[in-house]
């Protein structure tokens, strides 16, 4: 049996975990900033501003390092209509990893907030002082929050499928450790031989 | 440093009469060079009547007005005050005050505390106030009687184009012990004051031209060196205001340019 073992590199493998823990703790931050009345709001707006231009900033990078180091391609094995499932959730979870922390950035311009990083440091306003533009942003970065939490849920699925149901490798390609089966009984057999 | 400002009634009711006993507000944005901003609300009462958000949603429930009736139910009121002595207490402070003829002549009060830091990362409590430079005079029963229903906004840009209205920005330095997670509770009158500069008012416009209503007002915007204190008040006040703000930002096409000042009253109004 030859077994897919590709791999993506591990620049990659590194923003994908730090992101995909980045982007969970920002979903979760603002549904808790939204509801919460308590000292933990100002703490959670504190963390939430620099956290998304973090991601802003990641994603670029990512994104030129996706260039730079291709994904390695998919198991030959699997069935097309995975394969543009596959293909547009990960366009949609780049988008979305870009965008939100755009509106985001935006809507603040927009109702003239200051966008304090830290401490004194703060980013200039993207868009001109107008109210009714903020009130349609800040719509859009709740409703554009649920689809990328959807979309996460999706990519979780479908990974977790990858790596139970179908162990195919291709969850292994981008786990953090590395694929015990294959090369470590390889490295046995080496030692014993 | 540029200050750009807003008077305002307190309560949540666009068209409600100008009355002596109506809080007034001040709030204020400080746009010092460098980008950073500190926003401030302020009151013309000397304490909250409210120390948390459960009590101020309490106060909420209790002073409705009942459908039935369209009165405040007293029985509700005063289990809510039962409930709360801290407003009770606070009450017995706010109505003793002495209300002042219009905006001009009003002095308004942080009310919550906050704190300053040093470069060396020192803090004091501190709560600030805008205290007029216009002479006080009490206000009047002719004034609420006159038919106008928008006196209190009418005068403030009379005199304004008239001359520039100012107040002193007094910082009040408090001591080991003043409460500072409780803005029903007033600071010794012996506390240190500290004159930190003069606001100068030389401009007005409504708010159809303004873009005073298109600024939350939320008072842990601070620049660096202000801190929030430990008063629970403070992120709540910042959580609503966010709330509330993005409601009225979505109804700004919906709403009548302006229901307070007509048009052409602030129009070429430069001093």
């Amino acid at each position: 049996m030859r077994a897919y073992q590709a791999r993506f590199p591990a620049t990659s493998r590194l923003l994908h975990w730090l992101m995909a823990v980045m982007v969970l703790v920002m979903l979760f931050i603002g549904v808790g900033m939204a509801a919460s009345l308590s000292e933990r709001y100002a703490l959670l707006v504190a963390i939430h501003k620099p956290l998304g231009i973090a991601v802003l900033v990641l994603v670029v990078i990512r994104f030129v390092n996706r260039l730079i180091n291709k994904p390695p391609p998919l198991p030959d094995t699997l069935p097309p209509v995975q394969r543009l499932a596959a293909r547009a959730s990960h366009i949609l979870l780049y988008a979305l990893m870009f965008i939100m922390p755009l509106v985001g950035w935006g809507m603040l311009s927009a109702a003239r907030y200051p966008i304090v990083l830290f401490g004194p440091l703060q980013l200039p306003p993207i868009l001109p002082h107008d109210e009714i533009l903020y009130a349609w942003l800040r719509l859009l970065h709740t409703y554009l929050a649920y689809l990328l939490f959807a979309t996460f849920l999706a990519h979780l699925g479908a990974a977790l499928f990858h790596g139970l149901i179908r162990r195919d490798g291709v969850f292994e390609s981008m786990a953090p450790w590395r694929q015990v089966r294959g090369h470590s009984a390889d490295s046995v057999s080496r030692v014993g031989s | 440093m540029p200050v750009i400002g807003r008077f305002a009634l307190a309560g949540g009711m666009p068209f409600q009469t100008d009355e002596p006993a109506t809080v007034r507000s001040m709030a204020l944005r400080f746009l010092p060079p460098g980008g950073e901003e500190w926003r401030t609300g302020m009151n013309n009462i000397p304490v909250l009547a409210v120390n948390s958000a459960r009590g101020f949603y309490e106060q909420l429930l209790a002073a409705a007005p009942d459908p039935a009736t369209g009165r405040v139910d007293p029985a509700k009121m005063k289990a809510f005050l039962t409930g709360h002595p801290e407003t009770v207490r606070a009450l017995a402070i706010i109505t003793k005050r002495s209300v002042s003829s219009g905006f001009a002549d009003a002095a308004f009060n942080s009310l919550d505390a906050f704190r300053f830091v040093d470069a060396a990362g020192v803090s004091v409590p501190v709560r600030w106030a805008t205290e007029p430079l216009q002479p006080f005079v009490a206000e009047s029963a002719a004034q609420a009687a006159s038919g106008d229903k928008n006196y209190l906004f009418d005068d403030l840009i009379a005199g304004i184009r008239q001359h520039p209205l100012q107040w002193r920005l007094v910082v009040t330095i408090g001591q080991p012990g003043d409460p500072t997670d409780d803005a029903t509770l007033p600071w010794p009158d012996d506390r240190r004051k500290v004159d930190a500069g003069t606001v100068t008012i030389d401009q007005v416009s409504s708010e159809a031209t303004g873009l005073c209503d298109a600024v939350n007002y939320d008072p842990m915007v601070l620049p660096a060196g202000i801190e929030p204190s430990d008063d629970p008040l403070l992120s709540a006040r910042s959580a609503a205001y966010a709330r509330s703000f993005t409601l009225r930002a979505g109804e700004k096409d919906e709403k009548p340019p302006s229901a307070v000042t007509p048009l052409g009253v602030h129009a070429g109004d430069k001093s």
